[in-house]
């Protein structure tokens, strides 16, 4: 059994508005082992990229604010630490890879600088020791001729190395967590299968531990260990992702998976979902999920489901499951 | 045997790259190198490639926001470049619609549901203002929307309903052919398949040709049927979708496939074992490479792939471009 990283517990994540008190993520509970992956999935809304926000502590403040909740980066509470402390841990202990790389890197500097300013910061290396692991970083995600490519600006490379260099940076310090929130959505189709490679590879270097939030299935059965679906700020499933596709309990996990197009065979109709995901300002009373399920019961409609442990690892909030 | 709505014959277009003060043309970005496809009556003809593999430029073509180089489409047998102005707007804009990708990008905020969805009609016939926004209610409950919408701006809506209004929008003027530019791509996944259904129901109820342009593998299974995979402005392959899909003839196509498949691991295995991952990236389409365009990135290349361009073979149903099919 391999160490756990980071573990979550009952997070809380608000954002306080004009219009009231929006509850992005309400209560989610979750950990992480070393070279593990794990999903988070949902529709846009859900939490999702709030969740990975909160975890870094890079939430807009003072409108958006964690209410409850702990967080233990190897078994410290990053929340009860200060902002000057939470810097230090940013970058060297947990970094981040967003989804659109244009906008993550500066289109002023060479992408050796950009690599080598986390390196600065966070080692205390002589300078002549500088490029020699901006390289190591930029190796890592297998960008070909590095010395080349330390000395180029974003424009001058593709969406596929772009990102690349934007995984590089988030590694060059070699972090124990790193959250990838959706980082192949803006990629085309071989390119994502490329980048998608790359993860395995990179988790078998380092064992480093990937929370992977995306909305796509066919992602997650690629490379996540462990799956959380995510709706209306909290989990309704949690599991393997072997399990979670051969046998899902949720409703909502059972339509998300059968309202995706399969390529080996031809529906005649495709599954759809009903109406929309609530407003988080709005939520409905008993199960978030109630008024669009199908198989919704009085029950639901009054009081919210408990989470229900069906095996070591696998649960689900929903009254249907026993 | 359905009617040929619409055909391509041998689409080239080039776009100038120009230097200097002078603005002297120091090459040519080939961004569609010789395409020809059918679109029958009913039918819907899919379009797949990665971004810059031109099927934008076709679609924007086929809207004739954009004149080709050479090469002809043809509409109900006739070439639409012999067609006068006065003609074109009355028998073939109001006949051709599309459906753009961001449903938050193609409606002009300003403007009420009603204007939106009408605007067409206004520019195109001379109904009167009640008749027009009767239509427009009509076609709004046909898109699954109340009339209470009509009075409402865009911002009022989610992503899933824009993407309704859009699809309203574009069948104002009874079309026959609808170009959609990645109809679903910037949706949830829950409401992707509201709208696929609905697009299939209109296709059936008015019997509507569509070309769809996409890059997700299952979207264009479940809607199209036929497909036409593009690579660096050329048709590589092209067949009917389920023959295509069986049994891939052309390596990109494999590997297309191959990236798109939602395989699970079997316990213990490597996923990536069962995957065909592409090396390298898409050449620029300024200087694409000799002979067959897709040798720099294909596993199964020879040097006669370098060399010589692959003619179009068919085999089968399918055609496809490549020089291991004799």
């Amino acid at each position: 059994m391999s160490e756990v990283v980071i573990q979550v517990e009952n997070l809380h994540t608000s954002f306080f508005t004009r219009m009231g008190e929006v509850k992005a993520v309400d209560g989610i509970s979750f950990s992480v082992n070393a070279g593990e992956t794990f999903g988070i999935v949902g529709e846009s809304g859900c939490g999702k990229s709030v969740t990975g926000l909160s975890l870094l502590r890079l939430l807009p403040e003072p409108a958006g604010q964690i209410i409850a909740g702990k967080i233990f980066i190897e078994g410290k509470n990053i929340l009860e630490l200060t902002k000057k402390q939470m810097r230090a841990y940013r970058g060297k202990m947990i970094s981040m890879i967003l989804q659109d790389p244009l906008q993550s890197l500066n289109p002023c500097y060479m992408i050796g600088d950009q690599i080598g300013e986390s390196v600065r910061l966070h080692q205390d290396l002589p300078e002549n020791m500088v490029e020699p692991e901006v390289i190591s970083a930029l190796r890592l995600l297998r960008i070909p001729a590095p010395e080349v490519r330390l000395k180029e600006y974003p424009f001058q490379l593709s969406g596929g190395m772009r990102q690349r260099v934007v995984g590089a940076i988030a590694m060059s310090c070699r972090p124990r967590v790193l959250i990838a929130d959706e980082p192949t959505t803006a990629l085309d189709a071989t390119i994502q299968a490329q980048y998608l490679s790359l993860f395995d590879d990179i988790q078998q270097k380092t064992n480093v531990a990937i929370i992977f939030i995306t909305h796509d299935f066919g992602v997650v059965a690629r490379i996540c260990d462990r799956v959380g679906v995510m709706y209306a700020g909290r989990f309704v499933e949690t599991a393997p992702t072997r399990e979670i596709f051969k046998s899902p309990k949720h409703p909502y996990t059972q339509a998300l998976i059968s309202s995706v197009p399969k390529l080996d065979k031809k529906d005649e109709r495709l599954f759809s979902i009903e109406g929309q995901p609530p407003s988080m300002m709005r939520l409905p009373p008993g199960c978030r999920f109630g008024p669009r399920c199908n198989l919704c019961m009085d029950i639901c409609k009054e009081q919210e489901p408990p989470e229900i442990k069906i095996s070591d690892n696998h649960s689900v909030s929903c009254w249907r499951v026993k | 045997m359905p009617e040929v709505l619409l055909e391509g014959r041998d689409l080239v277009k080039h776009y100038p790259v120009t230097r200097g003060i002078l603005q002297r043309t120091v090459g040519w970005v080939r961004a569609v190198d010789g395409v020809s496809f059918k679109v029958e009556q009913g039918k819907t003809l899919a379009i797949v490639g990665e971004s810059g593999a031109g099927k934008s430029t076709v679609a924007k073509a086929l809207l004739l926001l954009e004149r080709l180089t050479s090469g002809s489409i043809l509409y109900h047998g006739e070439d639409l470049y012999k067609f006068s102005p006065a003609r074109l707007k009355a028998e073939y804009r109001p006949k051709v619609s599309t459906v753009q990708q961001n449903p938050y990008s193609s409606m002009n905020p300003r403007m009420r549901i009603k204007d939106v969805v009408g605007e067409s009609m206004f520019v195109n016939t001379k109904l009167p203002r009640k008749q027009v926004y009767d239509k427009v209610a009509e076609l709004l409950s046909k898109v699954g929307l109340g009339s209470e919408a009509l009075d409402r701006y865009p911002h009022e809506f989610s992503g899933g309903q824009r993407q309704r209004i859009v699809v309203a929008r574009s069948l104002s003027m009874d079309p026959s052919l609808v170009v959609l530019d990645e109809p679903v791509s910037a949706l949830d996944v829950s409401i992707r398949a509201q709208i696929m259904n609905l697009l299939k129901d209109l296709q059936v109820e008015r019997n509507l040709s569509y070309i769809v342009i996409a890059h997700n593998l299952a979207t264009v299974r479940y809607m199209s049927h036929s497909v036409m995979i593009m690579y660096l402005g050329q048709v590589v392959e092209i067949g009917e979708t389920e023959t295509l899909f069986e049994n891939p003839l052309h390596p990109y196509t494999r590997a297309l496939i191959s990236a798109s498949q939602l395989t699970l691991p079997e316990e213990g295995e490597d996923t990536t074992t069962k995957q065909i991952i592409l090396t390298g990236e898409m050449p620029s389409p300024l200087n694409p490479p000799s002979g067959c365009r897709f040798h720099t990135r294909c596993a199964e290349a020879s040097e006669q792939c370098s060399k010589e361009i692959p003619e179009m073979r068919t085999v089968g149903t399918q055609q496809v471009m490549c020089h291991h099919y004799k």
